[in-house]
């Protein structure tokens, strides 16, 4: 989480020290009246117990952490692993359950998008978030093959993220239109866009309003 | 290709919805039909899709609570609380007492009023059309008591994160204690309608199979699940809002059908009178209001808090930078997973069972589509 940049909202509706962009590297003369925020992080602590220990060894480098937040347990882990260890906590653990696929889009960073797979195990009845990072146009792994429930979670982050699954059986948008241009959740779709050719042809409105 | 003649069976599809009554709103259902059995299926959503989640990243905390309710409206109580759970779990405060104990009594008589919604309309879609009278004139009656609470009947807005807005109104409890009399006699009326009708039982039994592996293996929830024969709640596996305090079953049974699944839902009605009458019994005094700010500014970083709604597990996973708008809010919405199930459940079953599986999967396309 250390290398997390703070990304703008949307609509800048908190107002930061002195007009300084909140992601900008601090400048010397800015620094000088204003010092800078360090970025915020979320204040997650170490994971301790046999499960992270068990999930770092079978996984090594490839998994960067594993903490908890407000006592939810997650483990971060490089795009390549995140599959191989949903599979091994859903044969080795018990997390038998996908509860949701989602992202997170922080348009600023290189690796743009956070995804997250939550899941569930009956058998003793935790919790765990697999998060990992992904670069625009990057193309993860589909967890159809673990679990048949993520078919429509991921189509469903495709559908509003743009993020293509390889080797999902049915790579489609969900939610909205088929021929529908942009994403929708990404960050840098503004809250009033809309794809306008869509509209006029399909709806017959000239402005979509 | 190999000519065919009007004797071989050939594929027929057919559109079903999205404007179809027994849809249960605007779900378009492609049915691939070889005679009257049901080759596939394939879904098609979205026509409700108002991108709840891209607006509740352009409103503040308090100002996206009103729109949760407009995903799953006939349970805007459960929604609201899953909401108001995930924000209080980021801020790391607590609902005080008084206020968990009117909102357990609040989100059980919702649950009460989606089981009837749920019963009626199923019970029309098979062709029972009595029932939908009985349980719209009993669910009036919960909506009258929301209607005294805060003004709205179908989307309340009922809870605040931190605890509510309102404090109950006077006569309160003697108006819960009334329904929860008038309403168990009723429950019995209706299985007297429908549990040993030959019609409704012939119509049910062994339909829409889903079993226990099916069900986690596609993320199914709520009812489903437990008629399948899993004893999961989360109101007694992760208990929220004080549940722990409550004495009520987790009612299974074993078949997996449509059928079952009717009685889940059956005796769910019943457990949450138990649950309503050990709560109103007991109301704590004090403050309804917990310590929160007037600016709802969470630290950064990110949560998931999850309910048992009428239909399943609703969760949110809210992701805050410390501003007052969330960065990043996503409902894990109980109908839009059940619904995957839906091609498992139809296929290689007949095409008026179709109609029997949407209605027991309980799906409501505004939570679907969001």
């Amino acid at each position: 989480m250390a290398d997390e940049q703070k990304p703008e909202g949307p609509v800048p509706s908190a107002p930061e020290g002195q007009g300084t962009p909140p992601a900008a590297p601090p400048k010397p003369a800015a620094a000088a009246h204003a010092p800078p925020k360090p970025p915020p992080e979320m204040a997650a602590t170490a994971w301790e117990g046999d499960l992270p220990n068990q999930i770092r060894e079978r996984f090594g480098d490839q998994v960067s952490a594993c903490s908890t937040y407000l006592g939810q347990n997650f483990v971060a882990v490089k795009a390549d692993a995140a599959v191989p260890l949903i599979e091994f906590l859903k044969l080795e653990a018990d997390f038998d359950y996908l509860v949701d696929v989602t992202a997170v889009d922080y348009p600023k960073r290189a690796e743009r998008f956070d995804l997250f797979y939550l899941l569930y195990s009956f058998a003793r009845n935790e919790r765990l978030r697999v998060k990992t990072m992904i670069a625009d146009g990057a193309k993860p792994a589909t967890a159809v093959s673990v679990h048949a429930g993520a078919n429509w979670l991921e189509r469903e982050v495709f559908d509003m993220f743009g993020i293509q699954f390889e080797g999902h059986p049915d790579m489609r948008r969900i939610l909205m239109p088929e021929e529908w241009e942009g994403f929708p959740l990404r960050k840098d779709y503004g809250i009033l866009k809309q794809d306008d050719r869509w509209v006029r042809e399909n709806l017959g409105i000239e402005s979509g309003q | 290709m190999a000519e065919t003649t009007f004797l071989d069976s050939t594929e027929l599809v057919l559109n079903m919805g999205p404007q179809h009554p027994s849809t249960h709103g605007v779900l378009r259902v492609i049915l691939k039909l070889d005679g009257e059995k049901v080759n596939g299926t394939e879904c098609v959503i979205g026509y409700l899709h108002r991108g709840v989640e891209k607006i509740g990243e352009n409103r503040t905390y308090q100002q996206f609570a009103p729109y949760v309710d407009r995903m799953d409206y006939v349970a805007a109580v459960s929604n609201g609380l899953g909401y108001c759970l995930a924000v209080e779990k980021l801020l790391n405060v607590e609902a005080p007492p008084r206020a968990q104990v009117a909102r357990v009594i609040l989100t059980e008589l919702n649950r009460i009023a989606s089981h009837l919604l749920w019963l009626g309309t199923h019970a029309l879609d098979i062709g029972a059309i009595t029932p939908v009278f009985y349980c719209f004139r009993e669910r009036e009656e919960v909506l009258k008591i929301f209607e005294n609470y805060c003004g709205a009947r179908l989307t309340t807005h009922a809870f605040r994160i931190g605890g509510l807005l309102y404090e109950l109104y006077d006569g309160f409890e003697q108006e819960v204690k009334t329904f929860c009399d008038m309403f168990i006699p009723k429950v019995d009326e209706y299985e007297e309608l429908l549990t040993n009708n030959r019609i409704w039982v012939n119509r049910l039994k062994g339909v829409g199979l889903l079993s226990a592996e099916e069900c986690k293996e596609y993320g199914v929830t709520g009812p489903v699940l437990r008629a399948a024969g899993v004893k999961w709640d989360l109101r007694k596996a992760q208990p929220y809002s004080g549940y722990e305090q409550y004495d009520f079953e987790i009612p299974t049974r074993t078949n997996g059908d449509t059928y079952d699944r009717y009685m889940v839902r059956m005796e769910e009605m019943r457990q949450s009178i138990r649950i309503i009458r050990q709560a109103v019994d007991k109301i704590p005094t004090g403050p309804i209001m917990g310590k929160v700010g007037k600016v709802v500014k969470p630290p950064v970083g990110e949560a998931y808090v999850s309910i048992e709604a009428p239909k399943g597990e609703l969760g949110y996973f809210i992701v805050s930078d410390n501003s007052t708008q969330p960065y990043r809010v996503r409902v894990r919405p109980p109908s839009f997973v059940n619904l995957q199930a839906l091609d498992r459940m139809v296929r290689g079953g007949l095409v008026a069972d179709v109609v029997a599986i949407i209605g027991t999967l309980d799906i409501v396309l505004g939570e679907v589509d969001r």
